[in-house]
């Protein structure tokens, strides 16, 4: 058991510490894709504190995948009101996709836009018809000459309103097995025939869309791995999207806010973290993030000691994480009584709303990214070896 | 940075489940169960072999001088074959206190002979940690008199480590007159609980144990052994249930292929994974990091013990109708998560303490 980075890593972390000063007042400003914004991104990447590992003909940093590196600058970054470097599914799923399984062509033409943040990209994945069986989609795409053509619905798309570029699964070998059937094609959001209507969610929001693709036209070229292995491709990056929900880090920061929360709400005069019961609710939440931040730190570790096997810790982190999070929310809904349900821009709202949204929207994410009984699902039968349930015919 | 166990404590856990499945197998435990008290003397024994009660005792005294993290390990091996000896008070907690508190002279007449296992002290601090029945031990004039409960590893014992209300360690010579020791029967019958009752009994004092640091230090070793039983033997009801899931049929289907079963078996695996990871990681942060050490005993302890009777329940409940039986034997894991559960401060007990570490109540 060892806790220490070493050393050998005191210089690089001083000289995050040292950007992070610099430039901890860098305000950003204007949309997605603003000039600042890329050119906050581009300096970033300039000094490897994003995209480090991916190599510099593509747009990355260049350096050597030293995962300690990453984490010191997330430590870093994480203490300071510094921008954080961008996100989005084009950053998080697509690119590691295109990495592992892109053409020379689509690695050249895509990967580094997406890394400044030019090209935003969404996930065309679920349909009305076809959620947590994904496999079963039906949006068909043909080949006319050297053009796809697609056809049919998607759900649940995520920021489709502010992207360039969806990554979208669809059927393109109608009688082959569902799961054999699939491909993974690149589509441009400003192709005609694409409909888009916004989701209003419970939070008030519009955070999703649905998707209706009528003779969408899109280049041959745009797939990527070969017609009937999208689902091979789509699962080398499913992974990357669970392990981003529920971060113990993030949960952390919002312990720490119950707490004051807590300590600074009253009933009867009295602060409700003097109330035994309230006391012990949070505690116990405390408690079970303290476990998760251990089985963090063990995936951690088997990142840099490749022999280590984490993987039963892994397939747990959404499931264990999103459930957690979502009962920190609503302890300090019950924390402030009444006064919890007040939103939008009531008087006496407390934290601009933010628990009672958070509270919804990690119900959300309980549901999205597989839900937590696909989750359960996984663990047992890849984690634990138990068997798939018996398939009904026909289905 | 690695954060597991290393090869030397991965082969240890190993050397102690095989020799348990050796020499303790489901048929020993349950003539333990059953009042067999010479073959729970020959698993003590061969426990002793192996250099467990020497782990934590200083090289100078004859002991292994190995740290809490080695400590955990052994202490879940032990919980996964439902061990029927002494160990947590024995062996971790008494040479522990008398190594932090005593004096030279009680060092040296005490460690060599913990390590070499030719005697067992007991430890009775529950009623620091929270008196049931007014109970409680007063010192004066190098006299003890009161009662304490629940003495750890006491039956049998050549010693007692006992504490009175403010954390104060005192040495007793079980063969002192003035001794009335009643045998407490608990659920888990792998273990032996007792109650002693004192009548103006001479006392050692352990000196440093003026300083309350020391029976902390003794408490948050003591939480750590419980917890890491409970997650030994919460594991093996997962194994077992995932095992008894692939023979069992129903329905004409392995009832491990029924998602209601799964999701079971997934959810305790889900909660029982990081327990091994913060288990770890309590025990190195006692070894290192003293100002983490604390809080994060109080809710390893807190937590594990939760998870230890969720998972306790579940398996259970997936062995159906057999899992309710002698026959298989699945409660005495059971029992020993209910044990451990209470000893050294319920989850509710534990938490609060967990509260004031932080200063919640200022």
């Amino acid at each position: 058991m060892d806790l220490e980075y070493g050393p050998q890593y005191d210089d690089f972390r001083a000289e995050v510490i040292n950007f992070v000063k610099e430039n901890e007042n860098t305000k950003l400003t204007g949309p997605a894709r603003s000039e600042s914004r890329v050119a906050w991104q581009q300096k970033l990447i300039d000094h490897g504190y994003f995209a480090r590992s991916i190599p510099k003909e593509y747009g990355g940093y260049g350096g050597d995948m030293d995962i300690i590196k990453l984490r010191i600058i997330a430590e870093e970054f994480a203490k300071s009101p510094i921008p954080k470097p961008a996100g989005g599914q084009g950053i998080q799923m697509l690119v590691p996709t295109l990495l592992s399984l892109g053409t020379e062509e689509q690695k050249q033409k895509y990967i580094k836009p997406t890394l400044r943040g030019e090209i935003l990209w969404c996930q065309g994945y679920s349909e009305p018809n076809s959620g947590s069986d994904l496999a079963s989609l039906q949006t068909k795409a043909e080949l006319d000459g050297d053009e796809w053509v697609i056809n049919g619905q998607k759900i649940w798309t995520s920021t489709a309103h502010l992207s360039q570029m969806c990554f979208i699964l669809v059927r393109t070998e109608p009688d082959a097995p569902k799961h054999q059937g699939i491909s993974y094609l690149l589509m441009p959001m400003d192709a005609e025939g694409i409909d888009r209507r916004p989701i209003k969610q419970m939070t008030g929001d519009s955070d999703f869309n649905e998707l209706f693709l009528t003779d969408v036209r899109i280049p041959a070229e745009n797939i990527v791995g070969k017609r009937g292995e999208g689902w091979k491709v789509a699962n080398a990056t499913l992974g990357h999207e669970r392990g981003s929900l529920a971060d113990p880090n993030v949960t952390q920061n919002r312990l720490n806010s119950l707490i004051d929360l807590m300590k600074s709400e009253t009933i009867d005069g009295q602060r409700v973290i003097d109330k035994p019961i309230f006391r012990d609710r949070l505690l116990s939440i405390q408690g079970r993030l303290m476990a998760q931040q251990s089985n963090a730190l063990r995936i951690l570790s088997s990142q840099i000691n490749k022999d280590q096997d984490a993987n039963l810790a892994k397939s747990i982190v959404k499931l264990q994480g999103t459930e957690l999070r979502h009962e920190l929310e609503g302890l300090a809904i019950d924390a402030m009584g009444e006064l919890g349900t007040l939103y939008e821009d009531s008087p006496h709202l407390r934290d601009e709303g933010a628990w009672q949204m958070t509270y919804m929207y990690f119900l959300g994410l309980i549901i999205g990214g597989g839900t937590n009984q696909i989750q359960k699902n996984i663990i047992s039968e890849r984690a634990l070896g138990m068997p798939k349930e018996p398939k009904i015919q026909g289905a | 940075m690695y954060f597991g166990l290393s090869e030397e404590q991965k082969s240890l856990e190993e050397n102690i489940q095989r020799f348990l499945s050796d020499n303790a197998s489901l048929d020993i435990i349950k003539a333990v169960a059953n009042g067999d008290e010479d073959k729970a003397k020959e698993v003590h024994k061969g426990i002793i072999e192996l250099g467990l009660s020497g782990l934590i005792v200083p090289e100078e005294y004859g002991g292994l001088e190995l740290n809490m993290l080695f400590a955990t390990v052994v202490s879940a091996a032990l919980g996964s074959g439902t061990a029927p000896v002494p160990f947590a008070g024995s062996y971790i907690m008494s040479p522990m206190a008398i190594n932090l508190a005593g004096n030279a002279e009680q060092k040296n007449n005490w460690l060599p002979k913990i390590a070499g296992g030719e005697v067992q002290v007991g430890v009775g601090i529950s009623e620091y940690v929270g008196a049931r029945e007014d109970a409680g031990i007063e010192f004066t004039n190098g006299k003890v008199s009161g009662r304490s409960l629940f003495v750890i590893d006491g039956k049998g014992a050549d010693a007692y480590i006992l504490a009175n209300k403010s954390g104060e360690l005192y040495l007793i010579d079980s063969n002192n007159s003035g001794i009335e020791v009643v045998e407490l029967t608990t659920v888990d019958k792998t273990r032996t609980s007792i109650e002693l009752i004192l009548n103006d009994v001479d006392a050692e004092f352990l000196e440093g144990s003026k300083d309350k640091a020391i029976i902390e230090k003794v408490l948050d070793a003591g939480r750590l052994m419980l917890a890491a039983d409970t997650v030994g033997a919460a594991q093996v009801m997962l194994d077992k249930s995932v095992a008894y899931s692939l023979e069992r049929k129903q329905f004409g289907r392995l009832i491990g292929s029924f998602q209601a079963v799964k999701h079971m078996c997934a959810e305790m695996a889900a909660d029982l994974e990081p327990c091994h990871s913060m288990i770890w990681h309590a025990a190195h942060c006692q070894d290192n990091v003293p100002e983490e050490a604390r809080l994060m005993a109080c809710q390893t302890k807190a937590h594990i013990s939760e998870v230890g009777k969720q998972v306790s329940k579940t398996a259970t409940e997936v062995h159906g109708g057999m899992g309710f039986t002698d026959e298989l034997g699945l409660h005495y894991w059971f029992k020993r998560i209910g044990l451990n559960r209470q000893l050294l401060g319920s989850p509710e007990l534990v938490r609060e303490e967990a509260g004031k570490l932080q200063g919640f109540d200022q």
